[in-house]
C-alpha cells in the first residue's frame, strides 16, 4: 500500500511542502504526533517528519520539510502523482493541549510545520496564542499566513533583518515572558540549538517550556531505542515516551552531539546522490 | 550442481564439514548401513556406532567478511546416515523436548528410509516454519536434550542431530511447498498484530479454520524478529518471504506500515473495522539498557537498533545502494551472553570491525546463547571477556565512545534464575578501548498496546496476562510469545501462536452458534 502525492510545492528556501493519501493517519493523527516514511523500500531509510496538517475527510496529510541530506533531497524531487512507499503513524505521544491563559509559541524555520497544528489546538482550546516564528532570512520563512489565522499576536523575526524584526526568537520571548501577566506556557519548535536557547530564556520567568524533539529514529515505536535524550538524568525515548518534553530539563547538548553521530556518511551521501543527479540531468 | 553448492549460493569454495571423511567413505558408509539394515538389521549398539555427521559450514575466515549463511545444510547422505543414528525409542523422549510437539521419531525414520517428502509431511503437521526451526532452535535444549543416543554416549553434542535433519528436509521440500488447505468461509474476522513467528502461525491456523485473516506489521517488511533480528548469515531473508509467500497463497492479508495502538486501537479494530478476534503478538520491542554513565554517547548501540540497521535496512551495503548509515566500528564490545549478543558481535565482525569483545557478567556455562551460536562466535574471531561488566562508558569531547571500563565479577550464591550470582570484585576496574559498545542484555515489554488498550491485564513487568489458553483478559482477544513470555524464542512464539489459535477457533465457532440461534 504505498501513498500517493495528491500536491507538492516548494514553500522557501530548500523547504517543501506536500500533501500526502494516508487516510488512516490522517483519521488518527492529533498535533504533535509524526510519521516515519520511506520512499522506496528495501534500501531506503527510514526518517521521521512530523504532521503539519490533516485533511481527514479527504483523508490525506500534510508533510512539511527541509533539503539537509539524500533522503529529502529525494522527497523534493517526487511531484504530485508520485508515490511513497512506506508510511507508518501517527507516532509519538500527542500535545497535551490545556488551558494556560496565555501560552507562546515560539517556531524556528522548519519548526514551524509541526508547531501549526499545536498552535491551532491552543487557540481553539479558548488560550490566547501569540506567535513568535524566526528564520534565518525571509526565503525561509514558512506558515507565516497560517500563524496569522491562529494567534493573536504575531511576531515575525529573521536573523539578517531581510523581514520582520531583526532578532533571534529568544529576544522577543524574553519580552514575552517579561509581560504581566506572564505567558502560562511555552511551546518551542525549531532547531536543536533554537530550542535549547529559548529554553534558557523562558527559564528565569519560571515559563514552563514545552519542546518537540526531532532524533535520529528507525522504527518509532520504542523498538531499537536509537532515539534516546537524556531528560532529568534519565534516559527516554523520543519517539514513545515524546516527541515533547519538559525544555527545562532536556540535555541538549548530548541531544545535539547524537544528532551528528552519522553527519559524514550523511553528507558523503547526498554528494553522491547530486552528482549522479548532476550527471542524469534531472535539474537542468 | 550438487546439493551443497545449491545452497551455498554465491559462496566461496566449502570446506568439508566432516574433514576426515570423503564424499565417496560417505556413500559407502551409506550403502553398508542400507546393507546391513536389508541384511540383518541395525541393532541399537550398530546405530550408536555411526559417527555424528557434522554439517558443513564456511570457512570461519572467509565468513567473516560476508552476509551469507554460515551452515551450508546436510547432503542427502549425511542426513540419512544421520538420521539412522535415531534408535526409534518407543516412548521417544525428543518429542516431549519440542514445544510443539513434532513427531521427531516418526520424521527421522522417514529421512533414514530415504522418504523426505513424509517427513515433511510429518513436521508440517505441528509446525509451519521448519526451514527457520531447523536453523534457530535451541535444539541442544529442548529435544536434543532428551535424546537416548545423546544419554547413552554421554554428550548431549553427540545426540541426534534433529535440527539439522528438519532443515534437511525442509529446504528440499521447500520449492514445491503446496500451501495448506483452507476450510470454507466463516464470514469471521482475524486480526493478527505483528507478523513474527507467533503470529505466522496464528495466522495460518486460523485462516485454515475458514476466517478472514489480516495481519498488521508495525514495520514496513513483514517477519517479525525474524527480518529486523537474526542476521542474513543465520537465517537468510529469503527463507522468511516464502513462509509469509505460503500465507499469502493461503489468502492471508498481510498489511505492513500499521501501528495498533497508534494507526487504530484494539477497539477500534473490533468495535468499528469488524475483527471477531484479536492476537497480540507484538513481541518484547523495548531494549534495555544499563542505567550506567555514557549510555547516550554517539556509538553506543541498542543491539535492536545496531541489528535493525543492518538486517532490516541492508547497512551493511551502505554507499552501494543502502540510504541507512551505521557506525563503521574498528574495536567494538558487545555486552551481553545471549544469542542477539552473539548476533550483534558476528555482524559487527562483518560491517568490518578488527576487534569485537564479547562482555559478559557470568561465565559461558551460563550464557543464555545457543552453544553452536557462541562456537561460531569465536571461531569467527569473537573475543569473550567472560566475569566483567561494564561499570560506565568514556566518550571524548565529541561524544563518541572511546573506552569502555570494566569491573571484573567472581560467581557467588546461585540465584532465582538458578544461575550462580556474579558478584563485583571491588577496585578491579579497567579500560578496554573501542570505538562502539552494542548492549544487548535483554528487552522489556513494549508500552504501546498498554497504553492504548484499557481493559487489557497486564503484569509489573508489563507483561499481557493469559490463561492457558492464551487467552487474555478482555474478550476475543489473545495473545502469545514475548510480549507474554518475556524474551523467549521462535519456536515458545510459534508454540504460543498455534494454543492461541486454537482457542480462537473455538472462540469464533461459539461466537458463530451464539450469533446463529
Amino acid at each position: 500500500m504505498s501513498h500517493q502525492i495528491v500536491g507538492k510545492r516548494q514553500i522557501g528556501e530548500d523547504v517543501f511542502w506536500a500533501e500526502v493519501e494516508a487516510p488512516l493517519i490522517a483519521a488518527a493523527r492529533k498535533p504533535g504526533q509524526f510519521i516515519i516514511l520511506s520512499i522506496d523500500s528495501d534500501y531506503s531509510e527510514r526518517i521521521p517528519l512530523t504532521i503539519a496538517g490533516a485533511d481527514p475527510d479527504k483523508g490525506t496529510i500534510e508533510l512539511i520539510w527541509q533539503r539537509v541530506g539524500k533522503t529529502t533531497a529525494e522527497l523534493a524531487g517526487l511531484n504530485e502523482g508520485d508515490r511513497i512507499a512506506n508510511l507508518a503513524g501517527p507516532l509519538g505521544t500527542p500535545t497535551h493541549i490545556g488551558r494556560f491563559g496565555t501560552v507562546v509559541c515560539v517556531g524556528g524555520g522548519i519548526g514551524n510545520a509541526p508547531l501549526l497544528p499545536i498552535a491551532a489546538a491552543l487557540k481553539q482550546a479558548g488560550n490566547r496564542v501569540i506567535a513568535i516564528l524566526g528564520a534565518r532570512d525571509k526565503s525561509r520563512m514558512i506558515l507565516e499566513d497560517r500563524f496569522a489565522e491562529v494567534s493573536d499576536e504575531l511576531i515575525v523575526c529573521t536573523d539578517d533583518g531581510s523581514h520582520g524584526r531583526k532578532a533571534l526568537v529568544t529576544e522577543p520571548l524574553k519580552e514575552v515572558c517579561g509581560r504581566d501577566p506572564k505567558p502560562g506556557h511555552a511551546f518551542v519548535i525549531g532547531p536543536t540549538p533554537m530550542m535549547k536557547f529559548c529554553c534558557e530564556a523562558t527559564r528565569p520567568f519560571a515559563v514552563p517550556t514545552q519542546v518537540s524533539l526531532n532524533t535520529i529514529m528507525i522504527d518509532g515505536t520504542g523498538m531499537c531505542g536509537g532515539c534516546r535524550v537524556e531528560v532529568d538524568g534519565k534516559a527516554r525515548f523520543v519517539c514513545v515516551d515524546g516527541p515533547e518534553f519538559d525544555g527545562h530539563k532536556v540535555n541538549f547538548d548530548l541531544m545535539i552531539k547524537r544528532l551528528n553521530a552519522y553527519k559524514k556518511l550523511e553528507q558523503q551521501a547526498y554528494e553522491k546522490y547530486r552528482q549522479h543527479e548532476c550527471r542524469i540531468g534531472l535539474h537542468g | 550442481m550438487d546439493e551443497r553448492q545449491r545452497q551455498g549460493g554465491r559462496c566461496p569454495p566449502i570446506p568439508d564439514g566432516n574433514p576426515h571423511v570423503t564424499e565417496q567413505e560417505r556413500r559407502q558408509l551409506l550403502q553398508e548401513l542400507l546393507q546391513k539394515q536389508a541384511d540383518s538389521g541395525l541393532k541399537p549398539k550398530d546405530r550408536l556406532a555411526i559417527p555424528p555427521q557434522e554439517m558443513p559450514q564456511q570457512d570461519p575466515a572467509v565468513r567473516r567478511g560476508n552476509v551469507n549463511e554460515v551452515t551450508l545444510g546436510y547432503t542427502e547422505e549425511e542426513a540419512r546416515i544421520e538420521a539412522m543414528r535415531c534408535l526409534q525409542c518407543r516412548n521417544a523422549p525428543c518429542v516431549a523436548g519440542c514445544p510443539v510437539r513434532i513427531r521427531i521419531r516418526d520424521f527421522v525414520g522417514a529421512i533414514a528410509q530415504g522418504d523426505c517428502d513424509q517427513a515433511l509431511a510429518i513436521i508440517k503437521e505441528n509446525s509451519l516454519l521448519p526451514a527457520v526451526c531447523g536453523r534457530v532452535c535451541p535444539q541442544e535444549v529442548q529435544c536434543q536434550e532428551k535424546c537416548t543416543v545423546g544419554l547413552s554416549l554421554k554428550d548431549v553434542s553427540k545426540a541426534v542431530s534433529i535440527g539439522r535433519l528438519e532443515r534437511f528436509v525442509a529446504d528440499r521440500g521447500r520449492d514445491s511447498a503446496a500451501a495448506p488447505a483452507v476450510a470454507p468461509a466463516t464470514g469471521r474476522k482475524v486480526a493478527i498484530i505483528g507478523s513474527g513467528p507467533g503470529g505466522i502461525v496464528a495466522a495460518a491456523d486460523t485462516r485454515r479454520a475458514g476466517h478472514d485473516v489480516t495481519v498488521f506489521e508495525a514495520f514496513h517488511k513483514p517477519g517479525g524478529v525474524m527480518v529486523y533480528g537474526i542476521p542474513e548469515f543465520r537465517l537468510p531473508k529469503a527463507i522468511v518471504q516464502q513462509e509469509l509467500q505460503t500465507l499469502k497463497k493461503m489468502g492471508v492479508k498481510i498489511v505492513t506500515n500499521f501501528i495498533v495502538g497508534r494507526t487504530r486501537t484494539i477497539e477500534q479494530l473490533m468495535k468499528q473495522d469488524g475483527f471477531d478476534a484479536v492476537y497480540v503478538g507484538v513481541g518484547a520491542g523495548l531494549p534495555s539498557f544499563m542505567s550506567i554513565e555514557g549510555e547516550s554517547l554517539v556509538g553506543v548501540y541498542s543491539a535492536n537498533e545496531y541489528l535493525s540497521r543492518a538486517n532490516l535496512m541492508k547497512a551493511y551495503d551502505f554507499g552501494k545502494g543502502a540510504d541507512t548509515p551505521i557506525a563503521r566500528s574498528r574495536r567494538v564490545a558487545v555486552v551481553g551472553g545471549g544469542n542477539v549478543a552473539m548476533d550483534s558481535a558476528r555482524t559487527a565482525l562483518r560491517l568490518g570491525a578488527e576487534k569485537v569483545y564479547l562482555i559478559y557478567r557470568r561465565t559461558e556455562a551460563e550464557m543464555p546463547a545457543r552453544v553452536e551460536e557462541v562456537h561460531h562466535a569465536k571461531e569467527e574471531g569473537v573475543e569473550f571477556h567472560l566475569l566483567q561488566n561494564p561499570k560506565r562508558i568514556l566518550g571524548d569531547a565529541s561524544g563518541s565512545v572511546t573506552a569502555v571500563e570494566c569491573l571484573r565479577y567472581e560467581l557467588g550464591e546461585p540465584d532465582s534464575s538458578g544461575r550462580r550470582r556474579p558478584v563485583t570484585i571491588p577496585g578491579s576496574e579497567f579500560q578496554i578501548e573501542v570505538d562502539t559498545v552494542i548492549i544487548a542484555i535483554g528487552n522489556l515489554a513494549n508500552p504501546l498496546i498498554r497504553q492504548t488498550t484499557p481493559g487489557l491485564e497486564f503484569d509489573k513487568r508489563g507483561n499481557l496476562v493469559v490463561d492457558e489458553h492464551c487467552r487474555t483478559s478482555m474478550p476475543g482477544v489473545f495473545a502469545g510469545g514475548d510480549i507474554v513470555l518475556g524474551a523467549a524464542t521462535v519456536i515458545l512464539a510459534m508454540g504460543q501462536g498455534r494454543i492461541a489459535a486454537a482457542a480462537m477457533n473455538e472462540y469464533l465457532a461459539k461466537k458463530r452458534e451464539t450469533n446463529d440461534r
